[in-house]
């Protein structure tokens, strides 16, 4: 009585275990001939691609200000900035302004004589400048509040379009980097921009001297 | 007025892009110096605050220039120079392959971009570049400059072949050969002129001497010939230094 049961419980369990693919693999090891291995041991390693680190070397922004045109009075000026952060201490500086000139004091005071057309009194100019952090470090605001920023002086070659004319422009100047977060910095910028101009007859060197705010990201 | 709207826009992809990348995974490594210090941002001046010690797991969140923005076990974040970060490892157990750019990578340039400032012919130029390496000696050069003088301006673009002698040095001498062409525009203030585009050939002899990272210093010669109109070739000189950066 005994063994029918188990023989039956053994039909069963070989039936149920042929039908759900236990046991599959064993048997077709055994097709191969071979005897089953031992341990079988998953030799297929992960490859892990580890993440990718952000670099944040360049920089990027606008700015806005005021720049003092020699015997054009003081104007708004609007530009573009793009900088990379070579070093810790040096960047590559690429900026562009424009502003809309004013009358100079001798042109309102003769009343009708005008020295430029409204194309020439627009005043325009980019620059490629090398700069340099000479103070990086905290600055405090209050008790409880610290920033990172960095002084840096700044100076370096372009072009500047006034009058009608392209100058050969030489920029120099400080400014001061505050950086709330990692990746947003406000600037303030003191520039002096030097060409020569013979616009009024005889050849002169003009310093025009540029302050502006700004802002810019990091990516 | 549309490029400051441009670069506003641009400004906006790049704050969105730092919201998206608020979710990411950072790469973990071991400390394997004695310890490392954290300061309060990527310079010689901001402070230490942190200090984290050997074995312990750290994420890389970002790098700027020589710098690792790094975020050890206990959520503070900091910034850890290079150096500290040379011999740390890998969850693996393996040496973490940090990426410092260094003369191999010079050695393996494919693209670089720079700008020079110099002389030409008495005007002061400033050149912006492009240039392709085919083999460690020979590249190809796309050069755009502007040179600004006294009596007139002129805007000239050239292509270039350009011969580095010395790959495998820090510094090496270089011979380039050129073919172009220069718009010359007078001065406004000068009459009865008018403006001329010529076609002009260049050798130059220069060198180039690698710096640190992605920059590199090179100073160069040209002599031009202007294939002008009138009877005579223009003949002019240029006298250039600058910085470029590979990648």
């Amino acid at each position: 009585m005994e063994s029918r049961f188990l023989l039956l419980f053994l039909t069963l369990t070989f039936v149920v275990g042929g039908l759900t693919g236990c046991g599959r693999d064993r048997l077709v090891r055994t097709d191969e001939g071979g005897p089953p291995p031992v341990i079988d041991p998953e030799v297929a390693r992960r490859d892990v691609e580890p993440p990718r680190i952000d670099t944040e070397d360049f920089e990027v922004g606008v700015f806005l200000g005021q720049v003092s045109v020699e015997d054009f009075g003081v104007n708004t000026v609007a530009g573009a900035r793009f900088a990379y952060h070579v070093t810790e201490g040096f960047f590559v500086e690429l900026a562009a302004g424009q502003a809309d000139t004013e009358l100079t004091s001798f042109e309102r005071l003769s009343g009708a004589a005008q020295l430029l057309t409204d194309d020439e009194r627009e005043y325009g100019y980019y620059n490629v400048s090398l700069g340099y952090n000479i103070f990086p470090g905290e600055g405090f605001v209050g008790r409880r509040r610290a920033f990172n920023m960095a002084t840096y002086v700044i100076g370096g070659v372009g072009r500047t379009t006034f009058a009608g004319d392209d100058r050969f422009t030489v920029n120099l100047g400080v400014g001061m980097r505050l950086m709330p977060l990692d990746w947003f910095a406000i600037h303030g910028d003191i520039r002096d921009h030097v060409f020569d101009i013979d616009l009024l007859g005889q050849e002169k060197t003009s310093h025009n001297l540029e302050a502006h705010v700004g802002v810019t990201f990091f990516f | 007025m549309r490029w400051l709207v441009l670069v506003l826009s641009l400004g906006q992809l790049v704050v969105a892009g730092q919201a998206a990348g608020a979710e990411r995974e950072y790469r973990e490594v071991t400390i394997a110096d004695p310890y490392i210090e954290l300061h309060t941002g990527p310079g010689r001046g901001f402070p230490v605050f942190f200090v984290a010690e050997r074995g312990e797991q750290i994420e890389l969140v970002k790098r700027r220039t020589e710098w690792f923005k790094v975020r050890v076990g206990r959520g503070e974040e900091g910034w850890v120079h290079f150096e500290q970060l040379q011999t740390t490892l890998n969850p693996d157990g393996g040496e973490f392959d940090l990426p410092a750019l260094g003369f191999s990578d010079y050695a393996a340039r494919r693209w670089e971009v720079g700008v020079l400032y110099g002389d030409y012919g008495g005007a002061n130029i400033i050149s912006a570049y492009g240039s392709r390496t085919f083999t460690p000696n020979l590249s190809g050069e796309l050069s755009v400059s502007e040179a600004l003088g006294r009596f007139s301006d002129s805007t000239m673009a050239t292509v270039n072949i350009v011969h580095l002698m010395y790959p495998d040095w820090r510094v090496s001498p270089y011979f380039t050969l050129g073919a172009g062409v220069i718009n010359t525009e007078p001065k406004a203030t000068l009459v009865a002129t008018v403006d001329r585009t010529d076609s002009l050939a260049q050798v130059g002899a220069g060198v180039r001497m690698y710096l640190t990272r992605r920059f590199v210093f090179r100073a160069e010669y040209k002599a031009h010939v202007v294939f002008t109109s009138r009877d005579d070739n223009e003949e002019v000189r240029e006298w250039k230094a600058g910085f470029s950066f590979f990648f």
